[in-house]
């Protein structure tokens, strides 16, 4: 994931409605060739900003360059940029090949070589043979893959992607993710996808712009996002957390190393990448997710004696794993543990006493 | 049973709103002079006098011009206000298309008299221009409702996406709004046409010395004489204005389906 | 300054103002303009006629709006006027309702556009044709009467039902029953049904849903569909004139005799004036009283005593307008009567809807 030469860069964007503040300070570098997302929850900015790169909103504030060229008061249809909408807004009076070929009406391009462009680009799209076929008669992937060719035929530096999958059904949608990824890596051009499906995100993205009411909360890799939110909030976003009160110790063990009373569990010492919200002595919160939280069956034992014990509060069985509310003796609510389920593994019941391996290091702190 | 009450209840009701139209074309080709049961026998000479009243070919001839015209421009206006009412927030918009809209519920009288009045004030003539102003000032919220509708129905996205790649405002408005609307920009200009063609209040008290269709059809009711005839051209006018009804119903299910969606009901 | 402007310009008010303007300003100057201008010429008065040349005394002064609102004449007409388009309104929605009701409820999804396809058709022909086609079917030897004649129901033809109030409540009734129907279908079929079969489920009988839920959902529809049936129907010049005879004359056929064989042009603008503040205020008094008359229902609990009340204090108010209305004239003089019934009725309008909060009912 390194950090390649920027293609659009933002600095202290600022967008206004009215009195309503949609924009708030928006500053990223966004490389080239990357995949990159704006992930948030629906009103934090995303689509405003997006809708910024490709020129349908005016900056209030602030200065957007695109390989650097300041974009202020360059309309919509001067930008290296081609969109790919929520709606996917195909011209339902053209046919498929009408609409792939929309933006070479104006290009210097003969007839013959217009022909072979849009044919190609629905061969890369998997629509190889559909030129002909109507508008209306399409269904909703194969809309999505009309107009992804239509926005790639025109070679924009930067392909934006606003939710193109939320139309989609759950399986579609797997299937186009892994299609998308695919043709990225085949074109090369700069993506940034909005989307509001931290999944999605995750699994698709070179870097994720995590945003809350107009800001980015965080911007990092999905791993990182994943395993070191730097906050509650980011944490909370994406995937699923337990969070435990610690409190900072103020005799640290030194070197660069936090140690913590944590509710429940006792004593844990942390990294300081753990901690990237920072560290302050007093009361904290711990973040733990499910996965790294095991249930210790008869003859099983803790590495470094980190076991707590606790009683099943809950019990939902999945097929392939079952999460357990497990309350921790000593802890004020009860934590999620996913354990996945294999022949032979007894499914605790409700109600069951159950012993806990936990590791300090798949701990993050919040202060 | 509730349903039946209310099927029969139904069924009468819209057989009373037909029964005027239904006699039409009995007494049209009634072979008597009065306009009343028993029926004589059957003639087609009603019609066939049509064709020998110059009169009759002046104003129908006043009446296309002016239905026309007040067609397009009622339709053009329309196309603005309902293409910014639809697209755009601006200040005091609800007042300003309530206004707009309001000789939808203004008795035509009103609007007759006070166009009326200020001709005469102004010491103008009126004539054709004027009925043809004054039916542009009430076809104009017929249009607007009609266009506001396909407008409404154009996903927006549509425009920005042609602005995206790479056409201008006007050529995106040619290339995709135009064609995407102009369905109901067909069904607009029937209905204007229609509501001008049968129009009379307004056309009454505007017409001066060159009448309408409808002025001269008045005219005619105070001579008994002449009724059959007057059947004779309702029965044609009728059968035009159904015509001109399904032509524009047809374009507005065209305009329906060409934006993919569901049919949700009639013009109003 | 200019680069302000220009950035207005590009914002969506700019454009969109702009973009209405032709319309806005073609509809200032075609009704808003007129409409000053009768409102204007209401307070000339008309001296003589000179060779065809009106001449007007163009001090404002009252004296038509006086001799309007305190010859018999006068009074009767738009009282008759009034009426009329009251009675109009109440048969029209009466009537619509039920069609609407079964278009939306009982009718299949793909068949309803051609029943309200059915519907609008007649709407669309020749007015003039279709209300001269009344005098026929109700005339002394048209089809009702040779048919009530023929069954045996009637002994003579029916006197009552030409020339007069009567036939131009039903022939109006005719041509604005599109315009009840359709709004009225709009709200029933925005009624979401999954609530009908929430209040069956919740136990509540076919005609108490219909009453509880139905109803009230469908009031904002019956509220349009009152409004545009009854404000256009009191301006209604071709109907009283075809089928009214002298005992059916409305407030338009004056204004026309004004202008046209009286030569009485402000007389005619005061007229004019009027009818459109009759409409306003008795618009204005209906919506301010039906709000008043639900608050009251709900304040006696609902149920049978509730509307007992709202039922009794509707009676006592209309009462009382009627009461002022026909001895006030000999008490403080007729102007003064109806300016004070005005004023009080008014005031007490802009009272109830100032004060009472919007009802369940939309209105």
């Amino acid at each position: 994931m390194s950090q390649k030469t920027p293609i659009v860069t933002l600095t202290g964007v600022q967008k206004y409605y009215g009195d309503y503040h949609a924009l708030r300070g928006i500053t990223a570098e966004i490389g080239q060739g990357e995949f990159f997302s704006l992930l948030g929850p629906s009103g934090c900015g995303k689509t405003t900003l997006l809708r910024s790169i490709a020129g349908f909103e005016d900056l209030s504030e602030g200065q957007l360059l695109l390989d650097g060229r300041d974009m202020e008061g360059v309309p919509p249809n001067k930008r290296p940029t081609n969109m790919v909408f929520q709606s996917y807004a195909i011209f339902p009076h053209m046919n498929v090949a009408e609409n792939v070929g929309f933006g070479l009406r104006r290009s210097s391009m003969s007839t013959e070589e217009k022909r072979r462009a849009v044919g190609e680009a629905l061969e890369m799209v998997g629509l190889g043979k559909f030129g002909a076929r109507a508008a209306h008669a399409l269904s909703g992937g194969q809309r999505q893959r009309v107009a992804l060719a239509r926005a790639l035929i025109m070679k924009p530096k930067v392909l934006l992607l606003d939710e193109p999958l939320s139309a989609l059904d759950k399986k579609m949608r797997e299937v186009m993710q892994v299609e998308l990824i695919r043709l990225q890596r085949e074109v090369g051009i700069t993506f940034i996808l909005v989307t509001h499906d931290q999944e999605e995100a995750l699994v698709m993205s070179d870097r994720i712009a995590v945003m809350f009411e107009g800001e980015i909360a965080q911007l990092a890799d999905p791993e990182t996002l994943y395993r070191r939110p730097n906050s509650r909030r980011v944490a909370e976003f994406i995937g699923m957390m337990n969070f435990l009160p610690a409190t900072v110790l103020p005799t640290g063990p030194g070197g660069g190393r936090v140690a913590l009373e944590v509710a429940g569990l006792g004593r844990a010492e942390l990294e300081t990448a753990q901690c990237p919200g920072g560290a302050a002595i007093g009361e904290a919160e711990i973040g733990l997710r499910p996965e790294s939280l095991t249930v210790l069956y008869e003859g099983q034992s803790a590495e470094g004696g980190r076991e707590a014990e606790g009683t099943v509060r809950e019990v939902v069985y999945y097929g392939d794993m079952t999460y357990y509310d497990i309350l921790i003796d000593g802890a004020p609510s009860p934590v999620r543990v996913s354990m996945r389920n294999m022949p032979g593994r007894r499914v605790l019941d409700f109600g069951a006493r159950a012993r806990l391996a936990w590791d300090p290091r798949a701990m993050v702190l919040f202060c | 049973m509730r349903l039946n009450l209310l099927a029969i209840f139904a069924a009468v009701y819209l057989l009373v709103l037909y029964a005027p139209i239904v006699l039409l074309p009995l007494f049209a080709f009634n072979d008597g002079t009065v306009i009343a049961f028993p029926l004589r026998g059957f003639t087609t000479q009603w019609f066939a006098a049509l064709l020998d009243t110059p009169a009759l070919h002046q104003a129908t001839f006043n009446s296309l011009v002016i239905a026309v015209s007040t067609a397009i421009f009622a339709t053009i206006l329309g196309l603005f206000a309902a293409r910014a009412a639809t697209r755009y927030g601006f200040p005091a918009k609800a007042g300003i298309i309530g206004f707009i809209m309001l000789p939808l519920v203004l008795p035509e009288v009103i609007v007759a008299i006070s166009l009326l009045i200020v001709l005469m004030q102004l010491g103008l003539n009126s004539g054709t221009w004027s009925i043809i102003a004054g039916h542009t000032l009430i076809c104009t919220p017929f249009a607007i409702a009609i266009l506001q509708g396909s407008f409404a129905n154009m996903d927006r996205s549509l425009e920005e996406a042609a602005v995206d790649l790479g056409e201008t405002a006007w050529s995106t408005f040619r290339l995709i709004t135009l064609p995407l609307v102009s369905p109901g920009i067909i069904a607009s200009l029937l209905i204007c046409f229609t509501i001008s063609l049968d129009e009379f209040i307004i056309a009454f008290f505007l017409s001066g010395n060159e009448p309408t269709l409808p002025v001269y059809l008045w005219g005619q009711l105070r001579f008994p004489a002449r009724l059959p005839v007057v059947m004779a051209l309702g029965t044609i006018l009728v059968i035009l204005s159904v015509l001109l009804l399904v032509v524009a119903e047809t374009f507005r299910r065209r305009g329906l389906k060409r934006a993919g969606l569901k049919d949700t009901g009639g013009f109003l | 300054m200019s680069g302000s402007l220009a950035k207005m310009m590009r914002s969506d008010a700019g454009k969109g103002l702009t973009l209405v303007s032709p319309t806005l300003i073609y509809a200032l100057l075609l009704l808003a303009a007129p409409l000053a201008s009768i409102v204007l010429l209401s307070f000339w008065t008309q001296l003589a006629t000179v060779a065809g040349q009106a001449q007007f005394d163009r001090t404002l002064q009252l004296s038509n709006y006086r001799e309007a609102l305190t010859d018999p004449l006068y009074r009767a007409l738009m009282l008759r006027s009034l009426r009329i388009s009251g009675m109009v309104m109440l048969v029209t929605v009466v009537l619509a309702f039920p069609v609407a009701y079964f278009i939306s409820f009982h009718v299949r999804p793909d068949r309803k556009s051609l029943w309200l396809f059915l519907i609008t058709i007649p709407f669309w022909t020749s007015y003039l044709i279709r209300v001269f086609l009344w005098r026929v079917i109700l005339a002394y030897d048209g089809p009702v009467n040779s048919g009530l004649l023929a069954l045996g129901v009637i002994d003579e033809p029916l006197g009552w039902i030409l020339y007069n109030a009567n036939s131009v409540v039903i022939t109006l009734a005719h041509a604005y029953a599109p315009f009840a129907i359709l709004p009225i279908f709009v709200a029933l079929e925005k009624i979401d049904r999954s609530l009908l079969e929430a209040a069956r489920d919740l136990g509540e009988s076919k005609a108490m849903t219909f009453l509880r839920v139905t109803l009230p959902l469908a009031m904002p529809g019956v509220l349009a569909a009152v409004l545009i049936v009854f404000i256009p129907t009191i301006g209604d010049y071709v109907t009283p004139q075809l089928v009214g005879g002298s005992g059916g004359t409305m407030i338009a056929n004056n204004i026309h005799a004004q202008i046209f064989a009286l030569n009485d042009r402000p007389m005619g603008a005061t007229l004019a004036v009027l009818a459109m503040l009759i409409v306003a205020m008795v618009l204005l008094w209906g919506i301010a009283r039906a709000r008043f008359w639900l608050w009251l229902m709900d304040r006696a609990g609902g149920g049978f005593a509730g509307i007992g009340l709202a039922l009794a204090v509707a009676v006592a108010e209309i009462t009382v307008i009627r009461v002022a209305f026909s001895q006030g004239p000999a008490l403080i003089g007729a102007g003064a009567s109806v300016i004070a019934l005005l004023l009080v009725a008014t005031a007490l309008s802009a009272f109830i809807l100032w004060r009472l909060p919007k009802g369940r009912w939309g209105i």
